[in-house]
């Protein structure tokens, strides 16, 4: 799911990850990293915050775990979001307020020990389009 | 005799130190240690390069004082370049260039993980090369040769979860506090380690870790079941995370046989890790003093040190890399003018 989610972003992109520890926030990023065509493993950011990458198109990889709403305002997330990349944001409850209106949402959720459940979120008209294209292709 | 200003701000803390001839720490001082919010009557957010940037010159004139040391009695500057946050690492970069135009001083960009490894230089006698290094903190988990100074091998790192963050977010599942390493180790000492069988992922054939399963074997093992002892949770947690951690390490020397073992970062300061190095290797483990464990300005300074007896430094075009890999980045230009 993260790697056609991937291969199918675009510049501006914002991916917003909700849910909680073990949801699978961090194995669906690194499937996005891997659509967008970056090699190797994608380490959790929660203690470092920000991993930047370069595939097809720049990444970053944001993890607001450790950040109090107030740390989120004042860390300078906003200069990452405003740049021509994908940004793939964990914990992005902790950070509502800062992301533009328009971005994707998913919520994941733990079923059971082996499956979760995603709900998608598109908030905009290209968001729209990116989740009817996904859908398409599964 | 000489003097360098080691200067550190990754991460959550500001650090200054003072260290003399590579190996005496002058002072040492670690933002979050000392009582520097108090001048500025407010909170002061834990993690933003506003607060490096109102911490770091009282701090600088703490470290001095305490050293008994003048501006200009310092023989280099050495400063985190990477890995770390843009806003925060650009913080203590342009100090150290500031400092290094302003008193014609050698210039050394440090990276943040190999300076870590340089907290087992702090002290009388040196570690013996080529030593296997492990680091363990809340950022990272990174098993590297150390050749020479300055002569670094990756060979396995992390692929999801680093094992200071395992520790962190069990901590957390388990309601035991922040932070987690410490709060771990406590509680685990109450408990019985041998109470659950959670999952080994030892990657066979690859020096890699990965610790996101056991976080998650945690979480359902706790959720799923009513009256459980969080002590023995924690103790069977952490016993597994030690186990791999000193199986995989003890796995590569096998293979590599260095003349030593080294432990670095915020982890390498839990007891019973470092307790199973000591029993179970063959090798000779070098642990670090635990206070020096964590983030802190010594080792950079210790760091910049041996790079400059190597003759390496760096010029004042210094750039900060915020996602600096292992011995990536490092940017040095040959000299003969090694220390001043």
């Amino acid at each position: 799911m993260g790697r056609k989610l991937g291969e199918r972003s675009s510049p501006g992109d914002i991916i917003l990850l909700s849910g909680g520890l073990g949801a699978g926030k961090t194995c669906l990023a690194q499937g996005i990293l891997w659509g967008v065509g970056v090699g190797g493993f994608a380490p959790s950011p929660s203690f470092v915050i920000i991993r930047e990458y370069r595939g097809r198109l720049p990444l970053y990889h944001i993890d607001l775990y450790r950040l109090s709403v107030e740390e989120v305002e004042d860390i300078g997330i906003e200069d990452y979001l405003s740049q021509d990349a994908v940004c793939v944001v964990e914990w992005a409850e902790r950070g509502e307020a800062i992301f533009p209106s328009h971005n994707l949402l998913i919520s994941m959720r733990i079923v059971s020990e082996t499956s979760r459940l995603l709900e998608f979120k598109p908030r905009g008209p290209h968001y729209l389009r990116l989740m009817q294209d996904l859908w398409s292709s599964l | 005799m000489t003097k360098i200003l080691g200067v550190e701000t990754s991460c959550d803390d500001t650090a200054v130190s003072i260290v003399e001839d590579g190996n005496r720490i002058l002072s040492n001082l670690v933002s979050s240690q000392v009582d520097i919010h108090a001048r500025y009557g407010g909170v002061i957010p834990e993690v933003a390069s506003r607060q490096h940037l109102l911490t770091i010159i009282p701090l600088l004139r703490q470290a001095l004082q305490e050293a008994n040391t003048d501006l200009k009695d310092l023989s280099a500057v050495a400063v985190t370049f990477g890995p770390g946050l843009a806003g925060s690492l650009l913080v203590g970069v342009s100090l150290a260039k500031s400092l290094c135009l302003a008193l014609d001083l050698p210039l050394v960009g440090i990276n943040h993980l190999e300076g870590h490894i340089y907290a087992n230089w702090l002290r009388e006698s040196s570690p013996l090369l080529p030593c296997l290094c492990l680091i363990v903190s809340g950022g990272h988990t990174e098993l590297v040769l150390m050749r020479g100074h300055g002569d670094f091998l990756l060979l396995g790192r992390t692929r999801d979860d680093a094992c200071g963050e395992a520790f962190d977010k069990v901590a957390r599942i388990l309601g035991l506090g922040y932070p987690g390493g410490p709060a771990i180790e406590r509680a685990a000492i109450r408990g019985d380690p041998s109470s659950f069988a959670l999952p080994h992922a030892l990657l066979r054939g690859s020096h890699d870790f990965s610790f996101s399963g056991l976080k998650t074997a945690v979480l359902h093992l706790w959720g799923g079941r009513e009256g459980l002892s969080p002590f023995d949770v924690a103790a069977s947690f952490q016993a597994t995370v030690v186990d791999i951690l000193v199986t995989k390490t003890l796995e590569a020397a096998k293979e590599i046989e260095p003349k030593q073992i080294l432990l670095a970062g915020g982890v390498a300061a839990n007891g019973s890790l470092r307790q199973e190095f000591m029993r179970r290797s063959k090798i000779p483990v070098c642990l670090p003093p635990p206070s020096l464990c964590t983030d802190n300005a010594a080792m950079i300074a210790c760091c910049g040190y041996f790079n400059l007896r190597e003759g390496r430094r760096s010029d004042l075009s210094l750039d900060i890399l915020p996602n600096a890999g292992f011995a990536e980045g490092v940017g040095f230009e040959p000299t003969t003018q090694l220390l001043k």
